[in-house]
């Protein structure tokens, strides 16, 4: 997907997400800044798919086999997980990270770049036991992978 | 400020791998002071960015549920060795961190 494309999209979802484009009509925000705008709704919903519907504009995702969520089977320590998402598609535009059993289950989302590849490995706090769920976006469409992780101390509260 | 951000890039057959750490306490907002039983307010990272030569290569927005001292990892094309690098951070009370660094 070349460049220009790219922008169009983007200037789409800026469109749709109503305070953003009352912040960038006010000439608040350069357009760098509109796209990197922190999406509130996204991450307080306490609901995986209000989450994703706030986030990405649906939660209709596909599994995928092409996409690598790589996290420990059991974690002693909840509140430091090792996740690596790697996806092997091309025209990755986002990565969501999800730990489905967290009082706010989006725990982040990456938007990768041009040139950037579908890659991301960061380290994520769990409440209790429960699947990391990688949600991709490319060419427009949500793809997902997950894996289970057991948590025997949970890192979210205390 | 000091500076909060160790950053490492290294490229290797036109792909560049950019392993970051930052330290921050990360707090979610619901977790209670141990001592006095109350809410610790919410501090943390909402939002990193990581510009190649002024281009942003990726951004990430984050929920508290990264965990403290968060660690980054991700990988681009297009970057060459001696390339500079910046990545950014700002929390949700406003505090920002940036520190630049050159591809190996």
């Amino acid at each position: 997907m070349s460049t220009e494309m790219k922008r169009r999209i983007f200037l789409k979802r800026s469109l749709a997400a109503g305070t953003v484009g009352i912040a960038a009509a006010a000439g608040l925000l350069a357009p760098q800044q509109i796209l990197a705008a922190w999406n509130k709704a996204a991450f307080e919903s306490k609901e995986l798919s209000g989450a994703l519907d706030a986030l990405l504009g649906s939660s209709d995702m596909a599994a995928s086999a092409d996409i690598t969520v790589k996290a420990p089977d059991i974690a002693e320590n909840g509140a430091v997980v090792p996740v690596t998402i790697d996806a092997g598609m091309d025209g990755v535009e986002s990565i969501a990270v999800i730990a489905s059993n967290n009082p706010v289950p989006l725990v982040a989302h990456f938007i990768m770049g041009p040139g950037a590849t579908g890659f991301v490995s960061t380290r994520i706090k769990m409440g209790k036991t429960g699947d990391i769920i990688g949600v991709v976006k490319a060419g427009g469409k949500l793809y997902s992978a997950k894996k289970e992780v057991k948590v025997t101390i949970g890192g979210c509260g205390g | 400020m000091a500076k909060s951000i160790k950053i490492r890039a290294k490229e290797s057959g036109g792909i560049t791998t950019v392993k970051a750490l930052m330290s921050h306490p990360m707090e979610t907002g619901g977790r209670k002071d141990s001592k006095t039983g109350k809410l610790i307010p919410a501090h943390f990272i909402q939002e990193v960015t990581c510009k190649h030569k002024g281009n942003t290569v990726m951004t990430a927005m984050w929920s508290g549920g990264i965990s403290k001292n968060p660690y980054i990892s991700f990988k681009f094309s297009g970057g060459a060795k001696g390339d500079e690098l910046e990545l950014a951070w700002k929390d949700n009370k406003g505090k920002s961190d940036s520190m630049s660094s050159t591809i190996k």
